[in-house]
């Protein structure tokens, strides 16, 4: 259904801030323009260059109708082309998307896509809660955990999943945030001490789920010429697809199958040639909301057969020094800044692929995956490559 | 240009000051079935969808999440255009134009009823500085109104005689719920909301919903005799703080339409423009907004509606399907300017058709005063 685009684009630079619980140093116009000044450094680039902005949040995280209009002094889009796109916890994914498709088009040689949020600054949950049904689901929606913890439920019993393999996939990302100077939770943590953490909803403990973090993501999409001009190693972007599911989240399989994620992957790998995901990529970036989810999206994502989540992390192929690290950027476990969150994942992946990882670069990095998630199970992928 | 992106089809429900009967996702999935049918395509032949709606007015974080059935994006590409719908068609005609995709279903939606406009439209302003000012987008407005007026010595019965012709051009409109007969002097005389826009120089609270369907080149020419092409379009984006802005001018929207006007190869708009769809929440916005577009000088807006020119026969018709003053919703009504635009092409309006419309123009705006402005430039299929 989606194709690879008629020209070829590539990821030139990102920034982040440094993400935290709280930034009562800056106001949402500065935290974003913080993000968007380290990307116009890492490109050596100035605002003259960049030819239109695209950005989102979540409104009612912060309760600004339209803030396109308000960030603009921050993002740099006056007298430029600029605008807002969101959908929920893809956002970040689907503003990159919609960065390669506006250099795609041949209207745009230099776009730049900003997602951010500033949950300290609002009531998640509440505005979570806004999402569902008034009539039907709103009564019994208490935000992300329930849901999760609903489904994790079921995904354990189908499976035989246990709580010991998801909560390894804690003390693997926010271990593997040590090594990035952006992420908001860094610890050293043993299975034990996820296992016996507060519970939140069985069987979701508090170090189970990702926390909310105030940030900003910038990044610079390029059209060929700019990018093989300026730039001696881009990251290009050789898949995007996104699928979204029906509005009911009692319709849906949930974490049991995540079939978007499955659909999408699907339709990336064979845009990008891609046939064993395990061993075709090489380092991938999941949106895992919570740690039940990292296992589920390994097999809808292909790296492992349905069932074999918890199988895979035992294994190790998914640490850092495994065939496949996921998330060396200590996942959305370590950083959660909702409208950031998604593009975090295809930066971190555009970083790896470009060799601007520092401490958490994997070595030799040709094919790198970026996933969002959000919505009512939504599902964003994006394919980077070192050639395009 | 180099490629073209072609629109295949429109459909509209009736705008209504209050559907109590119908919920978002009843109107889109009205509009979707009835494009779909009256195209003759079916859901498997759209490769994505853009729809288009804002969270703050539907009262629903991710509102693009009601309507996923409605449009038929279940396991299929969508993006919510979280703007005025203008910006919606943008971004659809941009996806096709990166041969990622070949057609696109769009659809647009809000119900005012359901929300409270001054609440919302406060929330837009920062809330360090202006929002505790109490400003909602009527009063940020009515000061833009103030300025231009008195910059450019433009009158309160000429912004009215914007409202009589657009309100009379409804009229012949079926979609349209305030089509009526009025003169300047009921106009000067209705309520005042803000000085100087009155009630009847403003738009009425209305619910609706729009579809689109627009594909690439092979494909528009193979599903309709009658494609209507975009051969320009643009958007730019103004200051936000309204002391940082001459609230009388235009940058953004000079800005866009020049980068239009040169896609499409246009170089006297007023000659080579047979119509125009503009976005007149307020009717000295026409008249603003048709300086700001070249189809006059600064300050001659006036004298396009006193020398009769953007009525309906004259040499310029504005607003033939009365414009948002008629009753369009906020964020649809930018992609009713297309979809009207786009039916006088394709020869479809009936008892509001410009005859002989080759090129026209649409506009759409996002944010306070006309910040962001976005304009599409359309053709008649050859």
């Amino acid at each position: 259904m989606a194709r690879k685009a008629k020209r070829n684009v590539a990821i030139v630079a990102t920034g982040q801030t440094d993400h935290r619980s709280k930034r009562p140093d800056v106001n949402i116009v500065e935290m974003i323009n913080e993000a968007v000044r380290r990307c116009m450094d890492d490109a050596n680039m100035t605002l003259e260059e960049i030819d239109g902005i695209v950005i989102g949040n979540m409104e009612h995280f912060e309760g600004v109708f339209s803030p396109e209009m308000w960030t603009v002094d921050g993002a740099g889009s006056i007298l430029k082309h600029g605008m807002k796109i969101t959908t929920g916890g893809t956002s970040g994914t689907t503003l990159a998307l919609a960065g390669y498709y506006h250099v795609a088009s041949g209207l745009f040689d230099t776009v730049m896509t900003i997602g951010w949020e500033k949950q300290s600054e609002g009531e998640t949950t509440a505005g979570l809660i806004f999402q569902a049904d008034p009539l039907w689901e709103r009564a019994t929606m208490s935000g992300a955990i329930g849901s999760f913890a609903a489904s994790a439920t079921a995904y354990m019993h189908k499976y035989g999943i246990n709580e010991e393999q998801a909560a390894k996939v804690a003390v693997k990302n926010r271990k593997n945030a040590f090594n990035n100077p952006h992420a908001h939770l860094k610890m050293e943590l043993t299975v034990e001490q996820v296992l016996n953490s507060k519970m939140l909803a069985y069987p979701i403990k508090m170090l189970d789920m990702c926390p909310t973090s105030d940030g900003a993501c910038a990044m610079i999409f390029a059209s060929e010429e700019k990018a093989k001009k300026n730039y001696q190693n881009p990251a290009w972007v050789i898949a995007g697809v996104t699928r979204h599911d029906q509005p009911f989240g009692s319709d849906l399989e949930m974490l049991v199958n995540l079939r978007t994620l499955r659909s999408a992957t699907e339709e990336a790998y064979k845009i990008a040639g891609i046939k064993d995901p395990l061993k075709d990529l090489d380092v991938a970036e999941l949106y895992e909301p919570c740690t039940f989810a990292e296992l589920s999206w390994y097999e809808a994502a292909g790296f492992c057969g349905p069932g074999e989540g918890g199988k895979l992390i035992d294994s190790g192929a998914t640490y850092m020094d495994g065939e496949l690290p996921v998330n060396p950027s200590g996942g959305v476990l370590s950083t959660n800044c909702i409208g950031a969150t998604a593009m975090i994942r295809v930066a971190e992946a555009a970083i790896q692929v470009m060799g601007k990882g520092g401490k958490r670069q994997v070595p030799k990095v040709n094919r790198a995956m970026a996933t969002g998630f959000g919505g009512s199970w939504w599902s964003d992928v994006l394919i980077l490559s070192k050639t395009p | 240009m180099a490629d073209r992106v072609g629109i295949v089809g429109v459909y509209q429900t009736k705008y209504e000051p209050r559907k109590i009967f119908d919920s978002y996702p009843e109107l889109v999935f009205e509009v979707s079935s009835k494009i779909l049918e009256e195209t003759g395509l079916s859901i498997a032949d759209m490769d994505q969808m853009i729809t288009n709606s804002q969270d703050s007015w539907d009262g629903r974080t991710i509102s693009n999440r009601t309507v996923s059935e409605a449009c038929g994006s279940v396991l299929r590409s969508e993006a919510k255009v979280a703007m005025d719908g203008s910006y919606a068609v943008f971004y659809a005609a941009l996806r096709i134009l990166s041969g990622c995709f070949d057609s696109c279903l769009l659809v647009s939606h809000c119900k005012m009823s359901e929300g409270v406009p001054s609440l919302i439209h406060n929330t837009v302003f920062d809330p360090l500085f202006q929002r505790l000012l109490g400003f909602d987008e009527l009063s940020a407005c009515a000061l833009q109104a103030k300025r231009y007026l008195y910059k450019y010595g433009i009158t309160e019965e000429q912004c009215a005689q914007v409202a009589v012709k657009n309100l009379k051009n409804g009229q012949r409109n079926p979609y349209a719920h305030r089509a009526m007969d009025v003169t300047v002097s009921q106009v000067m005389s209705s309520r005042m909301l803000a000085n100087p826009i009155k009630e009847l120089d403003a738009y009425p609270i209305t619910d609706g919903a729009c579809a689109m369907i627009l594909a690439a080149e092979d494909k528009a020419k193979k599903w309709t005799p009658n494609p209507v092409w975009i051969t320009g379009m643009a958007s730019r984006m103004d200051s936000f703080y309204l002391g940082d802005r001459d609230l009388a001018e235009v940058a953004s929207l000079t800005l866009a339409v020049q980068k239009a006007y040169s896609m499409a190869g246009i170089t006297n708009p007023r000659k080579e423009i047979d119509l125009v769809e503009l976005s007149d929440y307020y009717s000295y916005q026409e008249l603003l907004w048709l300086e700001g577009m070249g189809f006059c000088q600064r300050g001659e807006g006036g004298k396009m509606i006193d020398q009769g020119i953007t009525a309906m026969g004259g040499e310029l018709p504005v607003n033939p399907s009365g414009g948002i003053l008629s009753g369009n919703p906020i964020t649809v009504a930018g992609a009713v300017r297309v979809a009207e635009a786009a039916l006088q092409l394709m020869g479809k309006a009936k008892e509001r058709q410009v005859e002989g419309a080759k090129r026209a123009l649409a506009q759409g705006h996002s944010g306070p005063c006309g910040q962001g402005q976005c304009v599409v430039i359309l053709e008649r299929g050859a």
